[in-house]
Formats: C-alpha cells, sequence, structure tokens
C-alpha cells in the first residue's frame, strides 16, 4: 500500500533558478493553517515582513483558509461546491491590491504527463478566469500547472484520482 | 579510440577460453520476450586473452545484437578459434551458425588494448569484416558497442545504435535524477538531481545538450544543459507553465508549449531563449510538439476536435490553426515522435483502459499496436527507426522497455530500485 503524501504549502520564491544545485524548498506545512486569532484585521505589509492580512488568509474558521478546489473525472468546470471559495479569493484579491497568487492545476496520473500538464493548466486558469470576471487582476494572478508530477494522494483507484484533480490556491509570500 | 581496418589474416596461439560471465554489476535487467521467426543464427567465441580484462567484450556484443530480436547466439562451448586459420567451418556449420566473431585482445603500453576481431562468413568459409580497435581499458565497454554495430551493419545492412545512449528520468524517495546511460543501460550517470520533479528529457541533435522541464521553482520551467559542462540555462521561463521542449533538426531552436498568452500552445523560441513566436493557434490543448526530420513541419497532441489526438502542421512564419489530423482510431492518442526517415511516428494509443506503444505510417495511415502492457508512456524511436524505448509500468514500478519497430521482441530494462519515466533515445555518434 502507498501511502498519503502529506499536504505541503509551498511558497513560491521569486528568486531565479541558481545553476545546478538543489533549491531551497520552503516547506510551511506546520505553519499553515495555525490561525493566530487576529482573523478580519486587515493590516497591510508595511516593509515589516509578512503582510498582516496573512492572519486573515490563515484564519480557520474563514473560507479564505481553504485552497483547494476539487473537479469531477474528466473536468475543469469549477463545479458550484467550490464558487463561493473561489469568489471569496477573487474577492480578497480585488481588495487588496498588493496581494499575488499562484494556481497550482493537478491532475490524476493516468495518460501522458505533458498532456496532464495542459489538463492541469485547463483547471487553473479556470479559477484564474471565474477570480478576474469577479474583479481580481490579471497582474495578481499566475496560474501553472504541475500536472501528475505532485500528487497529494498516491495509488489508484477513484478515492486517489479525486484527490488530485485539483486546483491549489498559494499566495505568494505567505 | 582510434580505428584500423584489419583484413589480413596472422597466425596466432590457440587459447582456451572459458565462456565469460556476464559482467555482474548490471544496473539494468534485461529479460527479452518474443522474438522474430528468422533471427540471425551468431556464435561469438570468447576473444583470446579477454579473461584479463576487467571486462568482458563477447558478452556485451552478445547482448546488444540479442536485444535486437534479430539474432541467435548460438554456443561456441568446447571450440575456440580466434584466428581464420583456426576457423573448422563444418564444426559452425553442423551448430547451425550462419555467422561466427572471433578474435583476441592485445595489451598496449598505458593501459591500452587493441581489440582485433573478425566476422566469419561460415557458409562461404570467408571474412565478411575485420575490425582492430584501440582503446584505453576504461572504454572496453564502448569498443564492445562499437564491434556489435559493426557486426549489425554488416549482417541486416542497416545502422547499428549500440552506441548510443539514452536519457531518461529516476526517481528514488522524494528525489528525482535526470541520467543519462549507455543504450544498453549501462555507465548511467546524473545530470542533474532534485527534490522537484523533472519531465520530458529532449537530446539536441548532436547529443551534446538536453532540454527539459523541471519543477524546481513551483511550476514548470524549460531548461537547456550542456552534458559536457553541466551548464545550464533557463529557455522558456515565462509567465504560466512553460513544458514539452523538442529541437529542431538544425539544433538552433525548440518548439515548446507555454500557457501565457492563454490555453497551452505551441511556441517556437531559439536555443538561447531568444526570439519567441508563436506556431499554434487553437482554442484547445496543442501540445508535444516534435519536429519533422527535414524539420519544415511538426506533429503534436491536441484536442481540438474534442479528444486528444495527434495533428501535423507546416512550420510557418506566422502562428496558424491550420493542421492536420492524423489519428483517427481511439480517442486517446498522444506523445507522437518521428521515426529518422520522417515516413512514421511512434505515439502512446489507449486501448480501452491500457495505455500502448503503437506506431503508424504517415503515408497509409496504418497504426499498428505493439505493446500488450497496461501503462506505457513517452515512446522515442531509436536513431535507425528498428526499436522503440518507452516507460512502462511492473508492479506499481516505472521501467524502460524497448520493443521493436515490427512489435516482435520486447525487452525490459529495469534497475533494482526506483521508478524510472520519461525516456528518450538520444542520436548517433558523430562519427556515424
Amino acid at each position: 500500500m502507498r501511502k498519503l503524501l502529506g499536504v505541503s504549502l509551498i511558497v513560491l520564491l521569486s528568486a531565479c533558478a541558481s545553476q545546478t544545485t538543489q533549491p531551497e524548498v520552503e516547506d510551511l506545512a506546520g505553519g499553515a493553517g495555525t490561525g493566530s486569532g487576529l482573523g478580519g484585521s486587515d493590516l497591510m505589509g508595511s516593509g515589516s515582513g509578512r503582510p498582516g492580512y496573512f492572519s486573515q488568509l490563515q484564519d480557520p474558521n474563514s473560507i479564505l483558509s481553504q485552497r483547494s478546489v476539487f473537479y469531477d473525472y474528466d473536468s475543469y468546470t469549477v463545479t458550484s461546491e467550490y464558487r463561493e471559495l473561489v469568489l471569496s479569493h477573487a474577492k480578497f484579491l480585488r481588495d487588496h491590491a498588493d496581494a499575488s497568487v499562484i494556481l497550482q492545476g493537478n491532475t490524476d496520473d493516468r495518460g501522458s504527463r505533458e498532456y496532464n500538464l495542459a489538463l492541469g493548466q485547463r483547471r487553473a486558469d479556470s479559477v484564474r478566469n471565474m477570480m478576474t470576471l469577479s474583479g481580481a487582476r490579471d497582474g495578481q494572478i499566475e496560474s501553472v500547472s504541475l500536472g501528475e508530477e505532485k500528487p497529494r494522494a498516491l495509488g489508484q483507484g477513484e478515492s486517489t484520482w479525486s484527490q488530485n484533480r485539483r486546483t491549489d490556491i498559494i499566495y505568494r509570500g505567505e | 579510440m582510434s580505428i584500423h581496418w584489419y583484413p589480413y589474416i596472422r597466425s596466432a596461439l590457440i587459447v582456451f577460453l572459458g565462456l565469460m560471465s556476464v559482467c555482474a554489476h548490471a544496473q539494468l535487467n534485461i529479460e527479452i520476450f518474443g522474438g522474430g521467426a528468422s533471427r540471425i543464427p551468431i556464435a561469438i567465441v570468447p576473444f583470446a586473452e579477454e579473461n584479463k580484462l576487467q571486462q568482458s567484450i563477447t558478452p556485451v556484443i552478445g547482448a546488444d545484437l540479442q536485444r535486437t530480436g534479430l539474432f541467435k547466439l548460438v554456443d561456441p562451448a568446447g571450440l575456440s578459434p580466434h584466428a581464420p586459420v583456426e576457423v573448422v567451418y563444418s564444426d559452425w556449420m553442423n551448430r547451425g551458425a550462419n555467422a561466427l566473431v572471433i578474435g583476441r585482445i592485445v595489451s598496449l603500453p598505458g593501459n591500452q588494448v587493441e581489440i582485433q576481431f573478425r566476422l566469419m562468413d561460415v557458409a562461404k568459409k570467408s571474412q565478411l569484416t575485420g575490425l582492430a580497435i584501440t582503446v584505453p581499458v576504461t572504454q572496453l565497454r564502448a569498443a564492445a558497442h562499437r564491434i556489435a554495430d559493426v557486426i549489425y551493419e554488416a549482417l541486416t545492412g542497416d545502422v547499428g545504435v549500440f552506441s548510443t545512449r539514452i536519457a531518461y528520468v529516476i526517481k528514488r524517495g522524494n528525489k528525482y535524477a535526470l541520467q543519462v546511460a549507455d543504450a544498453d543501460g549501462y555507465n548511467a550517470q546524473s545530470i542533474i538531481e532534485y527534490t522537484e520533479p523533472i519531465i520530458s528529457p529532449a537530446w539536441s541533435p548532436d547529443g551534446n545538450q538536453l532540454a527539459y522541464v523541471s519543477f524546481e521553482n513551483k511550476k514548470p520551467i524549460v531548461y537547456v544543459q550542456t552534458l559536457s559542462t553541466r551548464e545550464r540555462r533557463a529557455v522558456a521561463s515565462f509567465k504560466g507553465s512553460n513544458s514539452a521542449p523538442a529541437w529542431s533538426p538544425d539544433g538552433k531552436k525548440l518548439a515548446v508549449v507555454l500557457t501565457g498568452q492563454g490555453g497551452s500552445q505551441i511556441f517556437l523560441i531559439n536555443a538561447d531563449g531568444s526570439g519567441l513566436q508563436r506556431l499554434s493557434k487553437s482554442s484547445g490543448i496543442d501540445t508535444e510538439p516534435n519536429f519533422s526530420p527535414d524539420g519544415r513541419s511538426i506533429i503534436f497532441t491536441s484536442d481540438r476536435g474534442g479528444s486528444p489526438q495527434i495533428y501535423r502542421m507546416p512550420i510557418t512564419s506566422s502562428e496558424s490553426s491550420n493542421a492536420e489530423r492524423l489519428t483517427f482510431e481511439g480517442s486517446y492518442n498522444v506523445s507522437p515522435d518521428f521515426s529518422q526517415d520522417g515516413k512514421s511516428f511512434t505515439f502512446i494509443h489507449r486501448n480501452n483502459s491500457q495505455f500502448n506503444v503503437a506506431v503508424q505510417e504517415i503515408g497509409s495511415r496504418q497504426m499498428q499496436i505493439l505493446t500488450n502492457s497496461k501503462f506505457d508512456e513517452s515512446p522515442s524511436f531509436a536513431p535507425n527507426g528498428k526499436m522503440i524505448l518507452y516507460a512502462t509500468e511492473v508492479n506499481g514500478h516505472g521501467i524502460l522497455s524497448a520493443v521493436s519497430r515490427d512489435g516482435q521482441t520486447r525487452q525490459h530494462l529495469s534497475v533494482q530500485t526506483g521508478d524510472i519515466r520519461e525516456p528518450a533515445w538520444g542520436p548517433l555518434p558523430k562519427w556515424k
């Protein structure tokens, strides 16, 4: 049996790729989702490290702490179940012009890796389109695909595959 | 490595050699399934003085020939000629051998050896070809591959590919390594290692560089790396995803797939990352480009017709939405790779719930499914068009496999540990 992989939220560093050295991987799995009780405060980052709005994003009572959109088989449509989640993040981006996200589309592991990369892109793009139609600006959003390369769950079968048909919303600098 | 033809006859001491055992440090185990009906029976006599070398020669030659599915090895036990005058042709006729390989090793100063070999035609009782190769003792496997190439070319009329290299990605634990190995899986070397995925390695036409996609910066970016220096550069690192690199035959440009302008679309870019130009224009997915050998068109995967199929479009100076659909059987045909003569392409065809290697003639549109496994991926033609390398799964592990162009012979190249995927067969070496 293959084990379930823990989810690690990863901060996207804008640093350029160094040559052949292993890049640093930021693993914030321990830090994510541990709300600091400052939910609702809307402090803009003012040169003092993390912008204050991250506490709002991480408040477990806020829908903004939910960061994954799941899909039906062979589909990239954001279902009604995830509509509120996506629109909430869109509103947040609209209200916080300095916030930006990377949307990572994912697929299950059946079929060509490159074609799956393109399918994952479609999933990320579907979330991006919904966000920009709801007032988020294009420059705040980068939609990319990880294809089948970074599965949340390993193994075969629908319960595994459904976990991997997913777009993750990751705030830059979080 | 120097080579000169060695056609003259020289008498020699008779040296009795036992059968060489195959190198125990095989990184890849080779299992062969099936085989054509009309295989050429060939006897390979262990070369004189071969047992004094750190690396035996004849077992490498035998394994190379056997992997093609075109040869049947005849046991030379009890007979050990090393020079033409020592060959009793009737002995070999009685064993059913059509061809006979004999030779000897001569030690030279400075850790060099000369390998002298001859290929004899048993029926005609004459020498077909012969060669003497001088190599450092560190390159004995390479010398054996060159001898296998000479034998293969003399007996089949086709170019041998035993001296080529392959690239693939191996995953061990949470580590990913892009590796280059000899075509038989030996001499594997990591080009780059990461804790993030690497996919889609593609050989430059001169064999000096690899393009590939790395996820080390949380999204796919296309890199080109020079093998000799390990130096690398990001050639496509645009907003969105960057993937599916394919080299133009002149090595000057890459076709890549970018998403920054909406959807997954095919672009051309110079190998130094300059001169971006859009090629395809569709509302669907266009990906997995692969150049025709004449460089005038690409084949690629697109779902513009509702399901992923393989299309062909000419390379023009402006973007185009026109493409000719090539595959029509089934609802999932992906990952095309042209044969070097440009007359056919290999791809992955979904056959019910299985993903199998298939080939199709460009002209007749005849499709042939070559494998019967469950999860085949990433097929690539050998540079002589006679074999196709691909990734498949056995017991949940990714392994490399190769199938002959006619589907008659399949072989697994399996490592002991780790998942192997994304193989790409390299070009012929420059001296070919």
